[in-house]
């Protein structure tokens, strides 16, 4: 903090230029005309930030691969034991929530590429023909995206109560006896989480396509009339293949939403049996009465290397393109 | 967005065509169908729990009033988890404002050999799931012992933990927005500076910073509604209920104080004004700072 303190009265401090600090090495670039404060000002405005996201980030990811090979109930140090791939074994052969909770992250992704993803994309192409309330259209969409998940999870339950929710009252299946449990019943719940999933993810993807839409060049698209081609032919053979860029975003977005979906499902119902999710299985083992700090750790490593499969591929493509421009 | 300053010319641009006419019926009947959840929700709020017990919820209101809100938020005190949120919200936002422009400051305009994999560290960071970190972070939170500085005397349970968690996961997000963003600014400037003598401080207080304001406004915005929707790291980083911001505490709430759906319907939409306040009054910002830096998770 001291170097703060003192970098941050620049004026008196570096009129007297460079010291002896710059001669002594052959620094390229700006480098050359740092003073030893600049350089302690730099080390510690890329240093602090740094710090403290690998700390509680990545040494933490980390951790958890480590954790995943021992056991360890969490009272000191000592009772840390390795039990190499015992967590794992049992994860994938005795836990009966464990593959549930893969299909459920899988059906989550699909069913959000195959859906909302396409719809928003759809809504973005009609809304960026230019025409009349467009802006309040896009409010619409937008709004379940701005709301928390929280708040939706809340406001979907009034929907899919069993006795006092919209769906069943209007269908008539809220008397006993006629009952739909849209919450409770394990081969509904997921579907009906997801339609909630869906409604905030199609305005997502409409704000990202529509943004891709605007980066369209507009003579693409005369060109295209031009030559005769009708609005589909446009659209599928000119403008999707420029949105490139924009689909690569979106699909990445999708997988990662598929892979962090948690507060819907555990505001719904906890992640009772029928939609079990990696993300839920996690965090009841912390909060749960029965902590088992290197199992929780093992379904952790799951989800990350599914998430870097994804991740590391996506940011090397974008960081290559970005140095080559 | 630009639509709505071409509304005049789109006049006489386009003639109604009948095609034109069924897209406007067909978005004005989506955007119905989207908005009705939230409607209902609305409608719900403003009944009295007497008539939607008697009557079923799906009648004709005989009586709206706004009782439910005034009940939803005084019974359960919803004012002081407001003000948790406000203690746990403002530091983290400007101290990830901070801390990201920094560390964008440094990877733009100081062509160190480690910038791009600086930038590949905190971008991936900030795209993993919450829950890969959680039970280490959550292990860690509980043996840091702060005594005297959170009421807790740890990180576990205390506004501090949030605040640090947040910063040190948006920042990821936000550094590699502002990055990309002080990139495009002309090299001669913090150049010219350089040669004057400013130091660096300087040129990043005086000269770089001031310039990115269209990018640190959108993407403010953006981090106070993300940080005011988080639910996850609350729930699990904080145990006292009395502690939890308000989309966390309404978890509890639901329970405790909200006893029927008309009351819970009343609850979550209060919770979710602050978010549509800021939206609408920031809607510009609010989506230039997710299409900035359109690799948000």
């Amino acid at each position: 903090m001291t170097t703060d303190i003192n970098t941050k009265s620049p004026e008196a401090a570096a009129v007297p230029p460079a010291g002896p600090a710059p001669v002594k090495r052959v620094p390229q670039g700006h480098k050359r005309l740092l003073t030893r404060r600049d350089r302690i000002t730099l080390a510690f405005m890329a240093g602090v930030p740094t710090v403290l996201h690998v700390a509680l980030v990545w040494v933490t990811a980390l951790a958890s691969i480590a954790l995943a090979f021992t056991s360890w109930d969490g009272i000191g140090f000592g009772s840390i034991k390795w039990v190499g791939l015992d967590n794992f074994k049992q994860l994938f052969t005795d836990n009966p929530q464990f593959w549930p909770a893969v299909e459920h992250n899988i059906i989550w992704f699909v069913v959000l590429i195959l859906i909302p993803t396409p719809f928003g994309l759809f809504l973005a192409v009609q809304l960026d023909k230019n025409i009349r309330f467009s802006r309040v259209y896009q409010t619409a969409f937008f709004l379940p995206v701005v709301v928390s998940l929280a708040v939706t999870g809340f406001v979907w339950q009034l929907v899919y109560n069993p006795d006092t929710g919209l769906i069943n009252s209007l269908i008539g299946a809220n008397k006993p006896g006629h009952y739909i449990d849209w919450i409770g019943d394990p081969h509904l719940n997921l579907w009906a989480v997801l339609i909630a999933a869906s409604w905030r993810h199609t305005g997502y993807m409409m704000i990202l396509y529509l943004a891709g839409l605007k980066g369209v060049d507009p003579s693409l698209r005369e060109a295209s009339s031009l030559d005769g081609a009708n609005e589909w032919q446009t659209f599928k053979n000119v403008i999707f293949p420029t949105l490139r860029p924009t689909n690569t975003v979106v699909l990445v977005v999708t997988i990662i939403e598929a892979l962090r979906a948690f507060d819907l499902v555990f505001v719904f119902n906890k992640g009772a049996q029928g939609t079990e999710l990696l993300s839920i299985l996690i965090t009841n083992n912390i909060i749960g009465e029965s902590s088992r700090i290197g199992y929780g750790s093992a379904i952790a490593v799951v989800l990350l290397v599914i998430s870097l499969a994804v991740i590391i591929p996506y940011l090397i493509a974008t960081f290559r393109k970005e140095r080559r421009a | 967005m630009s639509t709505l300053t071409a509304g005049a010319p789109a006049k006489q641009r386009t003639p109604l065509r009948p095609a034109r006419i069924l897209l406007h019926v067909f978005l004005a009947g989506t955007a119905l169908a989207w908005l009705a959840p939230l409607l209902w929700a609305v409608l719900a709020a403003l009944r009295p729990y007497s008539e939607t017990s008697t009557k079923g919820y799906v009648s004709w209101p005989d009586k709206l009033s706004l009782d439910n809100f005034k009940n939803a938020f005084t019974q359960s005190d919803m004012l002081h988890y407001f003000g948790n949120t406000l203690l746990i919200a403002v530091p983290a936002v400007l101290i990830t404002l901070v801390l990201s422009s920094m560390v964008a400051f440094y990877v733009s305009r100081f062509d160190f050999r480690l910038n791009i994999a600086l930038l590949l560290v905190f971008t991936a960071g900030n795209l993993l799931p919450q829950q890969v970190i959680i039970t280490p972070l959550y292990r860690l939170y509980l043996l840091v012992d702060l005594p005297g500085v959170t009421m807790s005397g740890k990180l576990y349970d205390s506004a501090l933990g949030l605040v640090l968690i947040h910063v040190a996961f948006q920042s990821g997000f936000c550094a590699f927005v502002l990055s990309n963003y002080m990139r495009m600014l002309p090299h001669e400037l913090t150049e010219a500076a350089l040669v004057d003598g400013a130091s660096v401080w300087r040129q990043y207080w005086q000269i770089v910073l001031p310039l990115c304001k269209p990018a640190m406004a959108a993407l403010g915005t953006l981090l106070s509604i993300w940080i005011y929707n988080d639910f996850f790291w609350a729930i699990v980083l904080i145990s006292t209920g009395e502690n939890m911001p308000i989309t966390s505490a309404l978890n509890n709430l639901s329970g405790q104080y909200f006893t029927d759906p008309n009351l819970v319907a009343a609850g979550a939409l209060l919770t979710a004004i602050p978010t549509l306040i800021v939206y609408f009054v920031l809607q510009r910002q609010f989506v230039s700072g997710l299409t900035l830096g359109a690799n948000k998770g």
